[in-house]
């Protein structure tokens, strides 16, 4: 703690990173993790790719491993029950609470519902999925299915996050690091419309079967079930294959029409977020290697660690930035909505 | 065990120029002695290696001139000769796959950065990344000191701390 007293709502946030695999697991808990996030290799899952996540065997080993060191692991099961297949959710569910884990993450409100009324014990987080960008939302859910944590969606400032903060008594979770998916989080219809699959409905956006890279020779090309996304200069950084990413020609000109490919870094509104009592941070990228989840998991436990000794002196080291910088897609870094002047 | 970073470097040309003249099969031949053997270790997931059995593989060291062609064929890597285009083709130069063995990068990082190109079936690119990157180390390590001759691995230290800079 810092000389000058820090208010009240200061807290500092438990650091949550993406697990997609066993290494990627172990790195997050070596580098500082609090707690990591996985989900099984199914649909119920927003990472539902070709061999990613985890079987029970391998989730059990993990689970051991994060516990045995005093940290958590959170499962996401942040999708969308699909008609006639209720069953396999409510399976994923008992199965999560079986395999012992610390929270379960989940969007559907049926799924709250079932699981609030099954495993009356097991902790319940509202998962960005969820949409949840009010006070009144999160309190509903608090209310109905005694959610404990809420995460939320990327789109507010930080000052409608404090807002939120100051009304409920569930615990708040932002996104601290990683690929955005624009302000639109748990409703987005793009990849739908273009493949008819989207994260809420089979676990993926934009799912690798329907992309194709297309290598010409002055730029590589790349496809969404056949509609042209984007076409990248041999000089050019490349970005995921998401429409919201893509480059398209509006009213006469061709550019990021509705999102540029960019991460998200908040390291340098640490301070401020553990001022208004944030109560844990979450790096996005389950799909991503172990050497990923290294390098991210380390900056950011440094930069925690030096804001909350320190608030009032936090200085943002140039290694982390650029060593964030080099892994984020489109190597950019943004505050995105968090320091958005207008609402 | 001590730190080593591998950097990002490239080959001069003529490296690449002699290499391409050079014939193919014997560092085609050493990855798929290295694919098998780590197969043989069962620490490659039985259902990942089925669904990407009978498809065919090229990997393209640039500043190097090497190109290896392969494909899985009843659960044995075996190499493909010939020009036919493969379902899933990487390129890159040596440095970038140097430090993708080594966890030190993430193969996304060297995609977005245009260091890697990966071409053709993205989803079976996918799937191939999410195998190797579900490979635990300190399992392949433990199996391969039980090998003759490879005991001494046994010492080394934990893959994904071994590229800390600390
Ligand atoms: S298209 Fe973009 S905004 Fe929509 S789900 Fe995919 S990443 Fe998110």
């Amino acid at each position: 703690m810092s000389a000058t007293a820090q208010p009240e709502s200061f807290r500092k946030p438990e650091l949550i990173c993406p697990a997609g695999s066993l290494p990627a697991l172990k790195a997050a808990i070596d580098n500082g993790a609090d707690a990591v996030y996985l989900g099984f290799k199914n649909d119920t899952n927003a990472r539902n790719f070709s061999g990613l996540n985890f079987d029970l065997k391998t989730m059990a080993e993990g689970i051991r491993y994060a516990q045995s060191r005093g940290r958590q692991v959170l499962l996401a099961l942040n999708t969308y029950a699909q008609a006639g297949r209720v069953a396999d959710w409510r399976k994923a569910v008992d199965q999560a609470v079986d395999l012992g884990v610390n929270a379960i993450i989940l969007a559907d409100v049926g799924l709250l519902d079932y699981a609030a009324k099954t495993h009356p014990q097991a902790r319940l987080h509202l998962s960005v999925q969820g949409s949840a960008t009010s006070y009144e939302a999160i309190n509903f859910a608090y209310e109905m299915f005694g959610v404990r944590r809420a995460v939320l969606p990327r789109v507010l400032t930080l000052a409608q996050v404090e807002h939120v903060i100051k009304n409920t008594p569930v615990e708040i979770e932002v996104f601290g690091f990683g690929s955005l998916c624009v302000m639109n989080e748990g409703r987005c219809w793009l990849s739908s419309y273009a493949c008819g699959e989207s994260p809420n409905t089979v676990g993926a956006c934009s799912p690798a079967k329907f992309v194709k890279w297309d290598k010409q020779p002055d730029a590589m090309e790349v496809r969404l079930n056949g509609i042209l996304i984007d076409r990248f200069g041999n000089d050019e950084n490349a970005g995921y294959p998401t429409i919201c990413k893509g480059r398209f020609e509006v009213a006469g000109e061709t550019y990021y029409a509705m999102e540029e490919p960019v991460s998200l870094n908040v390291v340098e509104l640490l301070p401020e977020i553990m001022r208004i009592g944030v109560a844990a941070i979450k790096v996005e990228g389950r799909q991503r290697s172990p050497a990923y989840v290294t390098q991210v998991t380390r900056a950011l436990r440094q930069a925690i660690d030096a804001a909350a000794a320190n608030p009032d002196r936090f200085v943002v080291k140039p290694q982390w930035m650029s060593d964030l910088a080099k892994v984020s897609e489109g190597t950019q870094a943004t505050l995105g909505a968090y320091n958005r002047p207008w609402r | 065990m001590s730190t080593f970073i591998i950097p990002k470097f490239a080959l001069p040309g003529f490296v690449a120029k002699i290499g391409a003249r050079l014939p193919q099969w014997p560092h085609a031949l050493s990855l798929i002695c290295g694919l098998n053997l780590v197969r043989s270790l069962g620490i490659l997931p039985a259902e990942t290696l089925a669904e990407i059995d009978g498809r065919t593989f090229r990997v393209t060291v640039l500043d190097t001139g090497a190109v290896a062609t392969f494909t899985l064929q009843g659960g044995v890597f075996k190499p493909v000769f010939g020009k036919a285009s493969p379902d899933l083709q990487f390129t890159a130069n040596l440095s970038a796959y140097l430090q993708l063995l080594a966890r030190q990068e993430d193969p996304d990082t060297l995609f977005f950065n245009r260091q890697l190109t990966i071409e053709g079936d993205t989803e079976l690119g996918l799937t191939v990344k999410n195998m190797l990157d579900a490979v635990d180390f300190s399992t392949l390590r433990a199996s391969l000191s039980r090998l003759p001759g490879f005991a001494r691995l046994r010492d080394h230290g934990d893959s994904h701390t071994q590229t800390s800079p600390a």
